[in-house]
């Protein structure tokens, strides 16, 4: 996002928190999200289809309200009101292609309408059939088949996405559907803005009508939770019972609320648009990773990617929890210092926290369980091994099927086992050692040193996606280069 | 109550930082980490692609000199301080910072009246005497022993004189000069870019204070690559097929006329450079045998007014004496890069051994 672009939904979300207060809130936030998800959509050169990408993610949310939803909450009124409000807003966006002054909400002018209308019939034909089917077979719709469907459909569009050989054949696919040069398909003609999250977030709600434990939603709520404008590009990946709390909850902008909402406004703008751009600038990246001549400059680009990557993703957190401040919704915190912390467990529990949070909640502890409930269990060490690597190495697979995201998981994997193991064998001995509170203090210091140079050293790994590159750095930081 | 009082406070606050940047500008470029943090660069500050090049056109010159090498060294007894001025081909456009002219002669290592010679390039892109005079000015802080001022016909014609955009982002400084030295310059040229009160404010110079901040920062990565330009794998070469024209910049066959030449400004250089010596050199070029080479040297020149600048050049070093030194043709044409006056390695070679012998019998 531009600082243009975060300045006016910032202006968005303060004209309501300061003139409109509590009314219609949730319909302000739907429509706005959704208005954000088609001007933020970066143009694409496949045709008509940074206009159909917000469309999708919005079938596909309403789609997946339906299958958490409640059967009688489905029939309600005013989810209909809600789908036809969605609907209107998309046809609206879809007519400003008659505006003179083209593209002001969406990437490039929207497509022929004609073509919006009858994805839009199809998708409302298939909601209704889905909603008669529940009529005469109750059971069969309750059945967690449909939920089960849900989900692998989902990590199947987040996998097509994610994985650059499948997003390559998609943009083939969909070149040659739209009669584009199909020789000049590139991967990056396929960009899904916010799909990360958005496919979380949708998860989560289906392994939790899954497992029976997702709160009543309506639609407006369900899809305002999904694509919440403030957190849309970059997070925090909220929980909906967390969320529908606040969204609820009665809001008034007070002095209070819009002084912190300011200050960490203000403080993300600064963390992302000064320190973090800055560091840009002299950050590794796979050009001055082959350039730097010397051994001690090789660590300060490095140091500088890493302190990069935390301002840029806190800084935009920071906005994002002040916007939604403005907007009366409480976000939760994804950072907590992560450099700070002793070892790389309690790293992992303040950097990108919610989506630690989710990671475990969804795989590891089930994961965890299942392997436990084995008649003969795993030994320990094994099922540690096995879980931090499997969790980290999807959590490498989240940000891209590739090489070197499957090794900055690895990486990280394999540091929190050997944490683990480290920590369980000199426990006891450090305890009796770190009797003062200087020793204490000194051993901690230790921990974050090592800490921090583990976790940038992993973040080679992650700027670089040449794995033969990410080598070449690595010699080169111990001046074997 | 409370965040409206914060807001009218900061508010306040940074109005009247405004006001004060713009009343009492202060000289941010002279605040620099070059030469402390990361070594000073070998040449001044210029780049289109930062991002590759590490390196970026800014127009204050304090910030550019004090990003230079030359503000870092303090002068030995035994050196003996060379500056180079002048334009693209000085400053070495598709060179590393050891093949230009400057790099080759400090690696030839030479002496001269006994002592080191340390060469420093102050040459800068874009063709302008103006320009050049304008960087003298700063370069004589620096105590040279020589001054070798390279130049060609193209930096010549009036028009290109403010047409500099370092001159034309420069114009306080260059009337400041104008005043002291008796250079010619048209205080209301419309080419200066002026600033209005409103960008003279912190707000209005965002962009300069952003230039200086982003010239800091890129000195670590100058500090680490010892990269200051993009090196592409290949580029055009310098056009030998050459139109039939006989213009240059709006004169015409078959004289070129001295008034309207800005030769006032190698005048001021001489005269503002003292008891420093100045050796003015006419740089080579790329002497085409393409088609209407008949007609044209190059690109940039018809022969009949580059011929007659060589003859005014001559005439008029020895009726003021000056030191002159013609080399136009002292590299062969296949030594050019992109542009006719843009030398290669081993170009640049050539003329170190034609420079060299200048700098040593400068001391008589």
């Amino acid at each position: 996002m531009t600082i243009v672009q975060i300045l006016i939904v910032a202006a968005a979300a303060l004209f309501w928190g300061l003139v409109m207060r509590e009314r219609g809130r949730v319909y302000f936030l739907l429509i706005a999200s959704t208005l954000v998800i088609f001007w933020l959509q970066p143009s694409l050169p496949l045709r008509g289809f940074d206009f159909w990408i917000p469309v999708a993610t919005l079938i596909i949310t309403v789609f997946s309200w339906h299958i958490t939803a409640a059967e009688e909450s489905r029939r309600e009124k005013k989810n209909w009101i809600t789908a036809g409000i969605l609907a209107c807003t998309i046809l609206l966006l879809n007519l400003t292609r008659f505006l003179p002054f083209v593209s002001l909400l969406t990437p490039s002018r929207p497509p022929q309408i004609e073509i919006t209308i009858a994805i839009l019939f199809v998708a409302g034909l298939t909601l209704s059939a889905l909603s008669r089917l529940t009529k005469f077979s109750a059971s069969f719709w309750r059945s967690p088949l449909w939920v089960t469907a849900g989900l692998l459909l989902t990590i199947g569009l987040f996998l097509l996405i994610k994985i650059p050989d499948l997003s390559y054949w998609l943009v083939y696919f969909l070149r040659s559907l739209t009669g584009q040069d199909v020789f000049s398909s590139r991967i990056t003609d396929f960009r899904w803005l916010g799909f990360s999250y958005v496919a979380f977030r949708i998860i989560h709600t289906l392994r939790d009508r899954q497992m029976g434990r997702l709160p009543a939603v309506d639609l407006a709520e369900y899809v305002t939770y999904v694509i919440f404008y403030p957190a849309f590009t970059a997070g925090p990946i909220d929980r909906i019972e967390r969320f529908i709390k606040d969204l609820r909850k009665p809001s008034a902008l007070g002095n209070d609320e819009l002084l912190i909402a300011s200050q960490r406004f203000m403080l993300g703008l600064f963390k992302k648009f000064v320190v973090a751009d800055a560091l840009a600038l002299i950050a590794l990246n796979e050009t001055n990773a082959l350039q730097v001549k010397s051994v001690g400059w090789m660590w300060i680009v490095l140091y500088a990617y890493a302190f990069q990557i935390y301002f840029d993703f806190s800084g935009y957190t920071d906005i994002a929890l002040g916007i939604a401040r403005l907007l009366g919704i409480n976000l939760p915190e994804n950072f907590a210092s992560p450099y700070l912390k002793p070892n790389l467990t309690q790293f992992w529990n303040n950097w990108h926290m919610t989506l630690t949070q989710w990671f475990r909640a969804y795989f590891f502890n089930p994961v965890t369980r299942w392997l436990r409930s084995w008649e003969k269990p795993l030994p320990a060490p094994a099922m540690i091994a096995l879980t931090q690597v499997a969790t980290m190495l999807l959590i490498g697979f989240w940000h891209g099927v590739t090489w070197n995201f499957t090794l900055w998981g690895l990486w990280h994997g394999l540091g929190l086992f050997i944490h683990n193991r480290w920590g369980d064998m000199t426990k006891v001995r450090a305890g009796e050692w770190a009797v003062t509170p200087f020793r204490k203090s000194l051993l901690n210091a230790v921990g974050v040193v090592v800490t921090f140079h583990f976790v940038s050293l992993g973040w080679i790994f992650f700027a670089l996606s040449s794995t033969s590159t990410s080598m070449q750095v690595f010699l080169k930081l111990f001046g074997l280069r | 109550m409370k965040t409206l009082n914060i807001i009218l406070k900061g508010l306040s606050l940074f109005i009247i930082l405004n006001l004060l940047f713009a009343f009492f500008p202060p000289a941010m470029g002279k605040l620099s980490a070059y030469n402390i943090l990361f070594p000073g660069r070998e040449r001044l500050p210029f780049g289109e692609n930062s991002a590759e090049a590490y390196n970026l056109s800014l127009f204050d010159l304090d910030a550019m000199f004090a990003s230079h090498k030359i503000n870092g060294d303090e002068k030995q007894d035994d050196d003996f301080r060379v500056i180079l001025i002048g334009d693209s081909s000085v400053w070495g456009t598709l060179l590393k910072p050891e093949e230009t002219l400057a790099g080759q002669l400090n690696s030839a290592k030479i002496s001269a009246c006994g002592k080191n010679v340390r060469v420093y390039n102050l040459g800068y892109p874009t063709i302008s005497l103006t320009k050049d005079l304008l960087l003298l000015s700063r370069a004589l802080e620096y105590q040279p022993d020589l001054v070798i001022w390279l130049t060609t016909l193209e930096a010549f014609p009036m028009e290109k004189q403010i047409a500099s955009p370092l001159v034309a982002n420069n114009e306080e400084s260059l009337l400041r000069l104008a005043n002291s030295s008796g250079l010619k310059v048209d205080a209301n040229d419309p080419a200066f870019s002026r600033d209005s009160f409103w960008e003279s404010t912190i707000i209005g110079k965002q962009r300069a204070l952003a230039d200086v901040f982003r010239l800091q920062i890129y000195g670590v990565m100058w500090a680490a690559t010892g990269i200051d330009q993009v090196y592409p794998p290949d580029y055009e070469p310098a056009q030998t097929d050459l139109e039939a024209d006989q213009k240059f910049h709006g004169f015409e066959p078959p004289v070129l006329d001295k008034n309207s030449l800005a030769l006032n400004a190698l005048e001021t250089g001489i005269k503002m450079a003292g008891d420093t010596p100045i050796v003015i050199v006419n740089e080579p070029m790329m002497i085409s045998a393409g088609k209407n080479s008949d007609i044209r040297y190059n690109f940039f020149y018809p022969r009949w007014a580059y011929d007659q600048y060589r003859s005014m050049m001559s005439e008029l070093s020895l009726k003021n004496n000056w030191a002159y030194v013609d080399l136009w043709d002292a590299v062969p044409a296949g030594e050019f890069t992109n542009s006719a006056i843009h030398l290669t390695p081993q170009g640049e070679a050539v003329l170190t051994w034609k420079i060299a012998p200048v700098i040593t019998a400068a001391c008589k």
